[in-house]
């Protein structure tokens, strides 16, 4: 792994070396233009995606690939994500329940 | 020490792009961002290629902080502006390491890539090209700079500031959330030390908090202005984030960042761990 604190670029793809039987890993894309009707929306490139605690603390920050993805290696729990890009902002959350891929993505307007 | 010595406003920053005796320097850990679109003008360092040294677990000496600075092109008298990704915490690292060596004049652009890019200033792909200079470093000042024994002797001495994650601290992880955890050393924290993670010193954009926000923060913390503070994370970089508020925009004296950090603490053998919040638990 890297031997530094920075953000690595974001894939869709797992990293090698990665165990999604063993990490929690919260997983999805940064989006302009969905809806909770089913439209999935545009992926929104180099969007700052923050990841917060059950209380909202601030816990770590990668910026979304060319295709607006984004993964975090985190804990069980509750967590929220926020997303910003001088086109706008948003908010999700995610709970997750133990090791695994758990997605979410997160809309912005 | 005032905020206007040390760090300037994106606004400013976009006026001076063509400032004689300013120069922008982009420092990240990868620098894939800056060779996709940087501040217009500004040269890159790599936080670990150019400024680590390739073997042993230390710094580059001065003579090759001469050799670099001079072949990027900047002099002792100008003033470096220094601005990066992820927060601003290589750049912090990087002013770190300049006051380290004895650059008189260096700031912090405030909020680091980040606000430029959520501001929407411009972006550019042209590498600069800057004539070689004779920089000359100072031997490195030793008042900014912690090493290990010194951190074993300043348990419930001196402040102790963990800029970690909260889960961090208590051991539940051993690195940041977006990195994998995978690693062999104990996880903890040194005790006595509080948990004052970097991110509350910052905005969301990336912007510092206004100096009463800060003094109000780490008061409520319970850092002791009277003691010396030793700053620390898992790398280096989060803490002189940190030590870049106690000691440059703060004023605090003898603020140290201890850049073996985690990484060399936690796989010392023998030394004192704590883990859990620190509060009583």
């Amino acid at each position: 792994m890297s031997e530094g604190c920075g953000a690595p670029v974001q894939t869709a793809q797992l990293p090698a070396g990665v165990d999604a039987e063993k990490e929690v890993v919260l997983t999805g894309q940064v989006v302009a233009g969905g809806d909770t009707a089913g439209s999935a929306g545009e992926p929104v490139a180099g969007a700052f995606v923050r990841l917060l605690n059950r209380d909202g603390e601030f816990t770590a920050e990668v910026v979304s690939s060319p295709q607006g993805d984004f993964r975090f290696y985190a804990a069980p729990g509750d967590w929220t994500i926020r997303a910003l890009h001088r086109s706008g902002n948003g908010t999700a959350t995610v709970t997750a329940t133990g090791p695994g891929i758990h997605p979410v993505n997160v809309s912005i307007a | 020490m005032s905020r206007e010595n040390v760090l300037v406003s994106a606004g400013w920053a976009e006026e001076n792009l063509d400032t004689k005796g300013v120069v922008f320097v982009e420092v990240d850990e990868d620098t894939t961002a800056y060779d996709a679109g940087h501040i217009p003008g500004a040269v890159k360092l790599d936080w670990r290629d150019d400024l680590q040294d390739p073997v042993v677990r230390d710094f580059i000496d001065r003579t090759g902080f001469d050799k670099l600075l001079s072949g990027k092109g900047i002099s002792n008298n100008d003033t470096v502006v220094l601005y990066g990704g992820n927060n601003n915490w290589f750049a912090a690292y990087a002013y770190w390491y300049f006051k380290l060596y004895g650059h008189n004049d260096v700031k912090l652009l405030d909020g680091g890539r980040k606000k430029w890019e959520l501001d929407g200033r411009p972006l550019t792909g042209e590498v600069p090209q800057r004539a070689a200079t004779s920089y000359a470093a100072t031997e490195q000042d030793g008042s900014l700079r912690a090493f290990r024994d010194e951190v074993v002797a300043a348990i419930g001495t001196k402040n102790l500031v963990d800029v970690r994650s909260p889960d961090e601290f208590s051991g539940k992880l051993l690195a940041p959330a977006h990195l994998p955890q995978e690693q062999a050393q104990r996880a903890g924290h040194i005790p006595t030390a509080i948990n004052v993670p970097w991110s509350k010193a910052a905005n969301e954009d990336g912007t510092f908090k206004t100096d009463d926000e800060l003094r109000e923060l780490y008061a409520a913390e319970g850092i002791d202005e009277s003691r010396s503070t030793i700053a620390y994370c898992r790398i280096g970089e989060r803490s002189s984030h940190t030590w870049f508020v106690l000691h440059q925009l703060l004023g605090m004296s003898d603020v140290k960042n201890y850049d073996g950090s985690w990484t060399e603490y936690g796989s010392l053998v023998g030394v004192p761990i704590e883990t859990g919040t620190g509060k009583g638990n």
